[in-house]
């Protein structure tokens, strides 16, 4: 995985709440037996009328949007279907961060995952960023080693993230790895629990 | 030691190393496999030349992508194909027992896991989708995954997770007739909001839950994350052990006995402390269904479609959008909206009971000239047990098409879809924009509220037509 530092990029606002992760990538865009090839089908139905052209009326489309890394969204963002699909899409669409008042549990985990780093602000906030991403000049630096979203004309707010995520976020670790370095104590638990346990065999 | 509850029993016995301040690394008991969030998974391990730690607590079927019509034939969809495929090679590569389309157990994952038995009460259980948490139903500790937590399940047979909270979701009093699990839930939904449980698990309390089948359970807890909770549980009662007595993977003689005894431990400790309760009251609950684009968007059916300018501020944007979306007019009467469709299916509500509450609307009656309606059963077993009691010749008899089992409509990855604008009353747990086909509109509703909108073409109470 791809290691989260300091991030400075250009932002767009989709402010919508609840946004799903059905929305972010599609049923349809799921038979891939490869984390990749998603990024082309990155909010599909919105993105695209029925005939395939682009909406220009949706936010990602806008003239302002193109290169973004950041995006700022509303709250719960990330609901619904489990799929890693979305972060994958995400990431490969080109974020590097998604600013929101609240994630999905689900989501949340699996953005940590891949690289893409959610950070949580105030509605307040989120939306005092969306103000200021309309200029086009404007970029956004994320700051993980400080946990800090600032910019060079005075926003600076501190951004919670549980000690472990953000060490796995700054390092790009491979989480089984690290797992996999408990082997005693898992065996152990095995043993302990052996008779309990349901097993093909049982 | 203070009182706990059910969730604490069954996390603490499940932890293989916990430190303060980070996630604790959590033991799986039992691991379910699908076709769509596996491939990946199973190709990290293989590049990372990596074991699969415990190919005898791993359980595979395919589900989402399949075909509900004839089995005989291939899968038409050569990229769905590839996927069943994939799992097909990882599954006897892996040394994982799969339930392929051909087997009299394959069925919606969250439906063949309790069929079998392999879901028990106090597992910790995991699979790479959202819905997993049906199987707290059992008193189980179930997570939906993604799919990079299912490659260190496979790697490893441990989770990491950060402690949620919890939440007591409590019932009082009984729900009147006509008033099934699925109410319930959704009244739960629409009072506390789709991100209402967020990093909460939710334990379902009261007479209310005590009174439902294993398979209202599992439709409450199906529906947990719908109100962004990590998980569901109802402690396990007679009911469970009922439900779970002599099926196949089940404990049986002396191993039965010992295992309910642990199960009997599991119920909340009086006393012990939620970190947020909720009360309803059942009996003022009346059938529910949905009017927007989440499933916290539902009102009774005796009411109307909301008009946006009288709700909160906060809501008001999304339900403007929403009601665009649903091509409904604020204030308009939720009895009468016409249906185009109607899906009876789903890991939420396509268990045998489901059926039988459908046909129990069904019979005597014929589907609205103006509807097409299917019957997808949740798992093959449930197909032929719906057979054997002639729940098939009812539907079809009214004009239902009667399906093999798997997700289908639910989330529209095989051909069973809507069509742009076509509006649909469905069982399944999700109403969003597109999900059951791009343009569709989805009404979520119990399974008796879905049949008695096919026989009468529009949503309706079910308590105004009546079982025979
Ligand atoms: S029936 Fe629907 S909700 Fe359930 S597992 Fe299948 S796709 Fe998911």
């Amino acid at each position: 995985m791809q290691p989260f530092t300091v991030h400075t990029g250009r932002a767009v606002a989709l402010l919508r709440d609840n946004v799903d992760t059905d929305q972010i990538i599609p049923k349809q865009f799921l038979k891939r037996i490869e984390r990749t090839g998603f990024g082309d089908f990155l909010f599909h139905d919105w993105r695209r009328r029925p005939d395939g052209s682009a909406d220009p009326d949706f936010e990602l489309n806008r003239p302002g949007a193109a290169g973004a890394s950041i995006l700022l969204a509303g709250a719960n963002f990330g609901c619904g279907s489990s799929r890693e699909h979305a972060p994958w899409a995400l990431v490969e669409f080109g974020f590097r961060a998604i600013i929101a008042p609240s994630f999905a549990d689900i989501f949340f985990a699996n953005c940590c995952q891949n690289g893409l780093l959610p950070v949580k602000l105030r509605a307040a906030d989120v939306a005092e960023l969306a103000r200021r991403a309309e200029k086009p000049a404007w970029r956004l630096t994320i700051d993980l080693v400080t946990q800090r979203v600032l910019d060079r004309t005075g926003f600076e707010r501190d951004f919670p993230l549980d000690h472990y995520r953000r060490e796995m976020l700054l390092a790009g670790l491979d989480e089984i790895g690290v797992t996999l370095q408990e082997e005693l104590r898992i065996a152990a638990y095995e043993r302990r629990t052996a008779s309990l346990r349901w097993g093909r065999a049982g | 030691m203070a009182p706990r509850t059910l969730f604490a029993k069954v996390w603490d016995a499940h932890v293989v190393r916990e430190a303060r301040g980070a996630p604790a690394l959590l033991y799986v008991d039992l691991h379910l496999v699908h076709e769509v969030t596996s491939p990946q998974a199973f190709e990290g391990l293989r590049l990372a030349g990596r074991r699969l730690r415990r190919p005898d607590l791993t359980f595979a079927t395919v589900d989402h992508n399949v075909p509900t019509g004839d089995r005989s034939l291939p899968i038409a969809d050569p990229v769905a194909a590839r996927q069943v495929e994939a799992l097909r090679a990882n599954a006897r590569g892996y040394g994982v027992e799969l339930h392929d389309l051909d087997s009299l157990d394959q069925g919606i994952v969250h439906v063949i896991g309790p069929e079998q038995g392999l879901t028990q009460p106090g597992m910790l259980i995991v699979c790479g989708d959202s819905h997993t948490s049906t199987h707290g139903a059992f008193g189980a500790l179930a997570f939906g995954i993604g799919t990079s937590e299912v490659e260190h399940v496979l790697a490893t047979q441990c989770l990491v997770q950060s402690r949620p909270h919890t939440m007591e979701v409590r019932f009082h009093g009984m729900p009147g007739a006509g008033v099934s699990a699925k109410d319930l839930i959704l009244a739960v939904i629409g009072r506390i909001g789709t991100g209402g449980a967020a990093g909460h698990v939710i334990e379902y309390t009261g007479a209310a839950i005590r009174a439902l089948s294993i398979e209202g359970r599992m439709t409450v807890c199906n529906m947990s994350i719908e109100a962004g909770a990590r998980a569901g549980m109802v402690a396990p009662d007679e009911t469970t052990f009922a439900y779970l007595r002599g099926r196949p993977r089940a404990p049986h003689s002396a191993e039965w006995d010992r295992a309910v005894g642990r199960w009997r431990a599991l119920a909340s400790d009086a006393g012990a402390q939620y970190d947020h309760v909720v009360e309803l009251d059942a009996a003022t609950v009346a059938p529910q269904v949905t009017w927007g684009t989440n499933p916290g968007m539902v009102g009774e059916i005796t009411g109307r479609v909301p008009d946006p300018a009288v709700l909160p501020q906060e809501d008001r944007a999304a339900a403007t959008r929403a009601l665009q979306y649903m091509g409904l007019e604020p204030n308009t009467p939720l009895e009468g909206i016409p249906m185009d469709r109607v899906f009876i299916g789903s890991c939420t509500n396509a268990r045998l009971e489901d059926l039988r509450s459908a046909a129990a609307v069904v019979r005597g009656r014929t589907v609205a000239r103006t509807v097409r309606a299917m019957v997808v059963p949740g798992s093959q077993r449930v197909r032929a047990a719906a057979e054997a009691e002639g729940l098939d010749r009812v539907f079809q008899a009214a004009g239902f098409e009667w399906r093999n089992s798997g997700c289908s409509m639910c989330l529209g990855m095989n051909d069973d879809v809507l069509g742009p604008g076509e509006r649909c009353a469905a069982t399944s747990n999700r109403n969003f924009e597109g999900r059951q086909g791009r343009g569709g509109r989805t009404h979520l509703m119990s399974p008796a509220m879905a049949a008695a909108a096919a026989v009468t073409g529009h949503l309706v109470d079910v308590r105004t037509l009546g079982a025979d």
